[in-house]
């Protein structure tokens, strides 16, 4: 049995005392005095030159502070990408300039052109109206492949075609993959799209900028998922503000999935835009507006091809894929794709070759950006589907198919075809588990029952792998990244024994507060409300790289954990002067300092105390205090993994999918709080079946969003979701971090699509259709329409 | 957008053909049209007060006549913004031709919409627009055949949309029948 809220307790979330009883700190309870109002005039056409802004009448309106247009930010940088992509030729992508404003041209609906700031929100608004824009519309770029096409319209003048870039991988490998494809005993061929999707964080972004002219600093209050990254971004990239006269503040933030990891346009400016009126600036996100400024997730187009063998084993996997990049990079876009895509397409399989080919293309359309998985969920959704396919083309049990070219327990360390080098895993493990979970064995005779009632039953299983708990910095450097990908801790026990931890790990919906209070509570052995987890504000913390990735407990953790041995071996000294011991005797346990062999021991409050109050201390060999930080880099991904069955039935009058049961069956790791690792999993899931039936991102062939808002796009709602199964029982501890952890944060969302999908092509092959695939989402006309040609 | 439709009206084809040309006949016609000023000539400058769903706005632009053919046929083409709700703009292929003792109205519309109209209105834009026509070229008709109705500025909200679209229709007989 684990302690009372030490590691593998299921404690409670702190957090949720202040968030369930609306005394959480959103930025927009931010309000400053003297405070000003921002409100953008965003394009509302896809792609035009911007013939004139007429000002003049907005500026005699009442409440009119300033109005702002890219004149005013002539001397500032663009919004810069944080990763550099080089393409299979060896050249670096080609990156557009992104403006704070549009400087001449406007690139998608949502571009912003203007802004004006007003004495209050309204008056912002209506001066926003009488702004006179005179565009000149020109074709906009929409379809990928169009848009690569000779002679197309170009998105970005300044650059040679609308192509980001043409990224191999891996590259030397390609002749022996096309020469694997075509000497096999079999290949299976996909084509897909795996659909845009909006993110749809509960709480909009915000940002409020303020400047202290007394001291020249800047604060900017944002909903960021890392703060620090903000305040390197805009401060050295954008406004030119040295960190140390600019201070970032991401307090409670309500859900991110991704969307947050960005530096935006918004949060530059009203940092800027606060010296130039010397007064705060804020600035809220309508929804609608979020819909057309927020970056976009996922929007691939691939075709796939697995080869295998006379005995069924894999022996390579082509891709094709069109990657919408939106209409400038946003800060990690060029990343997600290939770095966080490519290698992921050995999944959990021996397949010897792969090869992947990424189109990256500019688009008159949002930026788009990692959102909950990342790359990885465009990869096993490819993967997992034209296994199914195979599966069903051979006549084999998809589940025995895979489980054939598994990688083996007795495998690992095992080095994928694909850079990446897996520490640990246990597929079979998680396959039996999930089939028992789901008592496969029995699922004919629940097939027939619901055939009995004019129903169409199907099974749809998906493995996954994933690389998260990102990244070792000098791999990703040698890739592209523009920023190492540590984490660090500060970790200050204060006089009396309590303790305040400092992460760069931020916290927006993960439990961070919680998970990372027990793993300290655990280390030290003293009760959990001693110990408190402070982040996202950049005034407080060390260095941090923030959230995303699944990173948090095995990088951030990692950090808090170094500098909790630290603290440790600290006590441990001052505890050994006052016990008069050997510090080699010394034992930490349940708070008690103790000499090894003996009764004797002094608690922790008095070893804390005398590090404060060092009257009897060794004053000579140590420093009075105990306050210790860590930086710590991982040296691999953690390579969580699991099994995800979905059971549907579909409705053949209406092609209406009804999804019965959804099982996940994951190996985390060790595990530190299995209630919010599983609440972790049901919320990557229902994204994931959101994905798979529900949303989708829906532009007109004018460059218009007309998915702009919930009435057209649909977020999964409780009713569409079952009451999910989950397990984590099957762990094979990560052999490289302290903790051994694995992350879990997007598992959910990269897993589940493909089991639902597989499901409904079951369902439908079984009712005799002869569907082998429907694009998501998987939507009753779509079922329909595709059981009518079936 | 596309919508095509041909009506058949009581009247001369120069009658017809005049009424389009006509300010007047226009400001009265075209659904929440608050002012219409202009000529055939030289163009027409419209304010226009429209609800789309959720989307209220004034509608200020211009409609440019082209492509006339004398008595026979014209292309109407316009732009109107709306500030934050977006823009609508298109055209409009107007055809006349005799029809017995009256005159056939044919016409062809192209148009699209961006911005917040877009974004918020996509779902009721088509029979929106479809509405606006038929009221257009209801009053239009009544007004060429001398029995002139003011022209009712239509409700499109989505719910009452739904339930009542027959209501302008209903509520312009009432008004012709008791002098409304």
């Amino acid at each position: 049995m684990p302690k009372d809220g030490g590691i593998g307790d299921s404690t409670k979330r702190r957090e949720d005392i202040r968030f369930l009883t609306g005394v959480g700190n959103y930025t927009d309870d931010i309000n400053i005095a003297g405070q000003t109002y921002a409100c953008f005039l965003r394009s509302d056409v896809a792609h035009g030159t911007i013939n004139s802004i007429d000002t003049s009448a907005a500026e005699a309106m009442d409440g009119v502070v300033k109005i702002f247009t890219a004149a005013d930010f002539a001397q500032a940088g663009g919004i810069p990408c944080g990763w550099q992509v080089t393409d299979r030729f060896g050249q670096p992508m080609q990156e557009p300039k992104h403006p704070i404003l549009a400087e001449g041209k406007v690139r998608h609906v949502g571009d912003p052109i203007a802004v004006v700031v007003a004495e209050t929100a309204e008056q912002a608004r209506d001066a926003v109206e009488a702004i006179e824009v005179d565009i000149e519309e020109l074709e906009p770029v929409l379809n990928m492949k169009d848009a690569l096409a000779d002679g197309a319209t170009k998105v970005h003048d300044d650059l040679t075609s609308n192509l980001c870039y043409d990224w191999g991988f891996v590259e030397e490998n390609r002749e022996a993959v096309d020469q694997a494809i075509k000497s096999a005993h079999h290949v299976t061929t996909l084509e897909l799209t795996n659909n845009r999707l909006v993110p749809n964080p509960m709480e909009p972004r915000v940002a409020v900028g303020q400047y202290s002219r007394a001291n020249d600093e800047y604060t900017l209050y944002t909903t960021s998922q890392n703060p620090h990254v903000i305040r390197l971004l805009m401060g050295a990239f954008v406004l030119g503000i040295p960190e140390h006269k600019l201070r970032v503040v991401a307090p409670d933030v309500g859900g991110g999935f991704g969307s947050k990891i960005y530096h935006y346009a918004e949060e530059a400016f009203v940092t800027y835009a606060a010296k130039v009126v010397n007064r705060p600036v804020k600035w809220t996100s309508s929804r609608s507006e979020a819909f057309i400024s927020d970056a976009h997730g996922r929007d691939h187009v691939t075709k796939i091809e697995l080869a295998m063998d006379e005995n069924h084993k894999f022996t390579a996997v082509r891709t094709d894929t069109y990657a919408n990049m939106g209409a400038y990079l946003s800060t990690f876009a060029p990343s997600i794709p290939t770095w966080l895509h490519g290698t992921l397409m050995a999944g959990n399989y021996t397949t010897p070759l792969v090869y992947v080919n990424v189109k990256a293309v500019f688009t008159n359309t949002v930026p788009v950006d990692a959102y909950r998985g990342a790359g990885r969920p465009e990869a096993t959704y490819q993967l997992e589907r034209v296994i199914d396919k195979a599966a069903r083309e051979i006549g084999m049990d998809p589940a025995e198919l895979r489980r054939l070219n598994f990688i083996k327990p007795d495998q690992f360390p095992y080095q994928t075809p694909v850079a990446v080098m897996y520490d640990t895993g246990n597929y079979d493990a998680t396959l039996d588990k999930a089939l028992e979970m789901t008592d496969y064995a029995n699922f004919e005779s629940r097939a027939a029952e619901s055939k009995a009632r004019g129903k169409l039953r199907g099974y749809g299983l998906a493995h996954f792998i994933e690389a998260c708990g990102i990244a070792p910095s000098n791999l990703v450097g040698q890739l592209g990244a523009r920023a190492g990908l540590y984490e660090s801790a500060t970790v200050r026990v204060n006089a009396t024994g309590s303790i305040s931890v400092f992460t760069g790990s931020h916290s927006h919906g993960q439990g961070h507060e919680t998970t990372f209070a027990q793993v300290v509570s655990e280390m030290i052995g003293i009760d959990v409300s001693l110990i408190d987890i402070v982040h996202g504000d950049t005034s407080k913390t060390p260095m941090g790289m923030g959230t995303y990735g699944s990173r948090s407990i095995a990088v951030g953790g990692s950090a808090m954990v170094r500098a909790t041995e630290k603290i440790i071996n600290k006590a441990k000294k001052i505890a050994s002067h006052l016990l008069e011991a050997s510090e080699a005797d010394i034992e930490l346990k349940d708070g008690q300092f103790s000499v090894a062999g003996t009764d004797k021991s002094v608690a922790w409050g008095d070893v804390t105390l005398a590090a404060y109050v060092p009257h009897n201390y060794p004053l000579e060999s140590l420093e009075p205090g105990l306050e210790e930080t860590a930086f710590y880099d991982p040296s691999n991904f953690t390579y969580p993994s699991g099994a995800y069955v979905c059971e549907v039935e579909v409705d053949p009058d209406t092609g209406k999918v009804d999804i019965l049961g959804f099982t996940a069956a994951d190996d985390f790791g060790n595990v530190i709080n299995p209630m919010i690792v599983a609440g972790q999993v049901h919320g990557g899931v229902a994204q994931g079946i959101g994905q798979a039936l529900l949303e989708n991102t829906v532009y007109d062939e004018n460059g218009q969003l007309l998915t702009g808002s919930f009435m057209d796009y649909a977020m999964p709602r409780a009713s569409d979701v079952p009451s999910f199964s989950v397990d984590h029982s099957c762990q094979t501890p990560c052999t490289h971090n302290p903790l051994g952890v694995k992350g879990c944060g997007e598992a959910g969302a990269i897993g589940s699509p493909p089991a639902v999908v597989n499901a409904v092509i079951d369902a439908l092959q079984r009712g005799g259709y002869n569907v082998d695939h429907i694009d998501m989402p998987v939507s009753p006309s779509r079922v329909w329409a595709a059981m009518q040609q079936g | 957008m596309e919508l095509k439709d041909t009506r058949e009206i009581a009247a001369p084809r120069a009658a017809v053909w005049q009424a389009l040309l006509s300010a007047d006949v226009l400001k009265e016609c075209v659904p929440g049209c608050q002012e219409m000023t202009g000529s055939a000539e030289d163009g027409f400058e419209a304010t226009v007060v429209q609800k789309v769903g959720p989307v209220k706005a004034t509608f200020k632009g211009a409609v440019t006549l082209s492509d006339i053919v004398e008595g026979k046929s014209l292309t109407l083409s316009g732009e109107g913004k709306g500030g934050a709700a977006g823009f609508a703009k298109g055209g409009a292929r107007v055809t006349l031709a005799d029809n017995g003792a009256g005159t056939a109205l044919h016409y062809e519309v192209d148009a699209k919409v961006g911005g917040k109209l877009a974004q918020l209105g996509s779902r009721i834009i088509d029979s929106f627009a479809k509405k606006m026509a038929d009221q257009f070229f209801e009053c239009f008709q009544a007004e060429v055949e001398g029995n002139a109705a003011p022209a009712e500025a239509p409700e499109a909200d989505p719910a009452e949309n739904a339930e009542t679209t027959e209501a302008p229709a209903k509520k312009s007989l009432l008004k012709r029948m008791f002098g409304g």
